[in-house]
């Protein structure tokens, strides 16, 4: 439904609010997307960042509606405002409904983490392209072949005009995943969602994804989600960060908020992991203690608190933490949040 | 594209050579020969036949040549001048016995496996999309009742059914009135009225296998990332699953056209016996019975050319329909 009444600002394309989704399973229930509450602004990069279970890629699919078939609670609201002043309600559509096939491919496009299988091994890579132009353009077949042909030209492949009509196949991973984004840029969508697009690449091919991705962006002015595992990858190419752990967004905060003030202990414990330049030698790099909980008996109080070094008991595995809030961009949903010791760098 | 033709066809020529060499030596195998069988038949039917004129048939029949003699006798005939042989049991041309029953029969089985598909696909695709859904448990009874009834008996019950409420008459293909006239409207519609009960047994065994491959490969296709692209482009269900993972779904199906050829010549013959169809299945196996090696010999030679070029088929419209083949 487009609302005349706005509630968004008008720099805002996307604001999701206290999403929750759970699947039913055999073993019981899992909370996979536990209140997750963020927004994406015009021309934005929002990185999401988190490990394997924490609710990452859920989320992102209840934008899109395609959650799977076991999904037993899906509540919580989503608001899409592709153009200022024309709000879309995306929470509550059916998976099927019109409204949101309408924007799926269109004004939302999505890439996918496997490039090899992401695409249908028995159609051309052009003839994929063109069947998205053609459900969502008025246009002719030959027009829509001719656009296939520009979108493989502005993704950086080579060749353009050959390679509209092989196979994925045919093509390297890198490649394919050129092929990807270009087939999620096909009716120049407002908003990108990009499902780990990186992640099964080696690292010269990530970079140079990454690389054509910031010139994307810069150059049409889409938002990006972009998520990831990899905070080097983050850093690369995002404008603000959330990190998620176990269905629930743990702190967000611009780049720098994030890098060089984090304010939550699992923020923090993630960035000690990775190595950084300008970093004194360390002999070992620090890794988290025990393991991402089993998502059937998420810990009481704050889900971080077993494995937190900073834990406080009576406080941080009885009572949920609050979201504290430091400057417009950065919150923490942590207990001791502002009252960490500072940060040996 | 021509040039893998064009091997795959140079290649048939060896493999039909051995064929028809193993075969006709494999018919020779047992103990005894067509003169043993035929002598045993006649002094069962009270006829006295004496030693000598036992030993006289069978060197008219040239059956006391080297096995490699009568090989080359039956091949060198049927290459240089399109000649089958003789079938000793039915003392006429093989060729007279043989070109009926096999168009017949190619009727029938190509019906029924057009029938087969056009059942189990779609029927499959709802199955898998609607998966543990009631009508994919009724779907799933019918498949193992399906395939769990031999052919034989499903023939039996239909022709009962028929024969007594229905007020047909069964059996055969064309009603008695009919045979040895030329074919005309009434003939056709005599053969449709008949030709059901044949397509219905065949179609369900077929379909009640050909259901379950489907529903699994659909299965395996559903879960594959390139669907939920599809899905997140904006196309409807319908647009996504018959476009994409059905398309894919189906390689398999392509794949075993060519052995379906075959199988449908040779595999049905309880079928055809209980229903008297003028089909090859009853032939082949009285001639298998009664040694009657250039009938048997020439039958499992045309079967085999049949398989060769349904597996050749069969592979082309592989390399058609899948690209990943195409260009390896």
């Amino acid at each position: 439904m487009t609302n005349t009444t706005t509630n968004l600002p008008p720099e805002r394309l996307l604001e999701l609010k206290d999403v929750n989704v759970q699947f039913e399973l055999r073993e019981g229930t899992v909370r996979a997307v536990n209140g997750v509450s963020y927004h994406v602004n015009r021309g934005e990069v929002l990185g999401i960042v988190g490990e394997s279970g924490s609710g990452k890629s859920v989320t992102v699919r209840s934008i899109m509606r395609l959650l799977p078939k076991n999904t037993s609670r899906d509540d919580g609201s989503i608001l899409f405002q592709p153009k200022p002043g024309e709000e879309i309600r995306i929470d509550g559509l059916s998976s099927k409904s019109k409204k949101i096939r309408d924007l799926r491919g269109d004004a939302i496009g999505m890439i996918f983490q496997e490039p090899m299988t992401a695409l249908s091994p028995v159609h051309t890579i052009g003839t994929q392209i063109m069947r998205t132009i053609l459900l969502h353009r008025n246009c002719s077949k030959k027009e829509a072949r001719e656009r296939a042909i520009e979108l493989l030209r502005k993704v950086q492949l080579p060749r353009p005009e050959q390679l509209v009509d092989n196979y994925p196949h045919q093509l390297s991973g890198g490649m394919r995943q050129r092929a990807m984004i270009a087939l999620a840029l096909s009716c120049d969508p407002v908003l990108l969602i990009a499902d780990e697009p990186t992640t099964a690449l080696d690292v010269t091919t990530e970079a140079q994804i990454l690389d054509l991705l910031r010139e994307l962006q810069a150059e049409t002015g889409m938002s990006i989600i972009f998520i990831t595992h990899n905070f080097g990858v983050v850093a690369d190419i995002a404008d603000r960060v959330a990190v998620m752990y176990l269905g629930q967004v743990v702190e967000t905060g611009t780049v720098d908020d994030i890098f060089y003030n984090p304010q939550h202990p699992y923020t923090r414990a993630l960035l000690q992991s990775v190595p950084r330049l300008g970093q004194s030698p360390v002999h070992r790099l620090k890794t988290i203690p025990g393991m991402v909980p089993d998502p059937f008996n998420v810990p009481r109080g704050c889900t971080f608190n077993p494995r937190c070094e900073f834990a406080v008991q009576g406080t941080c595995n009885v009572e949920v933490p609050p979201l504290v809030r430091f400057s417009d961009d950065q919150q923490a949903r942590c207990h001791l949040a502002g009252k960490l010791p500072q940060e040996v760098a | 594209m021509l040039g893998f033709i064009v091997r795959r066809t140079l290649w048939a020529i060896p493999t039909l050579a051995f064929v028809s060499f193993i075969s006709f030596v494999i018919i020779q195998l047992p103990p005894g020969d067509f003169v043993t069988a035929y002598v045993a038949q006649l002094r069962n039917g009270g006829e006295y036949v004496t030693e000598i004129e036992e030993a006289m048939m069978r060197a008219q029949y040239g059956l006391n040549d080297p096995l490699l003699v009568q090989y080359w006798r039956w091949i060198s005939a049927i290459i240089f001048h399109g000649d089958f042989g003789r079938s000793l049991e039915w003392n006429a041309p093989v060729s007279d016995l043989i070109w009926d029953r096999l168009a017949l029969t190619l009727i029938i089985s190509t019906l029924s496996m057009v029938f087969t598909w056009i059942i189990a696909i779609p029927v499959g695709v709802y199955s898998a999309t609607r998966q543990y859904s009631f009508f994919d448990y009724i779907f799933t009874i019918f498949g193992f009742l399906g395939k769990g009834i031999p052919d034989f008996l499903l023939a039996l019950i239909l022709m009962w059914v028929a024969f007594i409420w229905m007020n047909l008459d069964v059996g055969g293909l064309i009603s008695p009135q009919f045979e040895g006239k030329p074919w005309d409207t009434a003939k056709i519609i005599n053969m449709l009225s008949h030709i059901w009960i044949p397509l219905v047994v065949l179609a369900t065994g077929g379909a009640a296998g050909l259901i379950r491959v489907m529903r699994a490969n659909m299965l395996d296709e559903l879960r594959k990332p390139y669907v939920e692209t599809a899905y997140a482009q904006g196309f409807s269900e319908r647009t996504v699953v018959w476009r994409y993972p059905v398309r894919v779904a189906l390689n398999p199906f392509i794949s075993t056209v060519g052995w379906a050829l075959p199988a449908l010549f040779s595999g049905d013959v309880i079928t055809a016996v209980v229903l008297n169809l003028p089909t090859t299945g009853p032939l082949l196996l009285q001639a298998l019975k009664m040694q009657d090696m250039y009938l048997a010999g020439s039958f499992i030679l045309i079967l085999s050319v049949f398989t060769v070029i349904g597996t050749l088929v069969s592979d082309i419209l592989l390399a058609w329909s899948d690209p990943r083949i195409r260009y390896s």
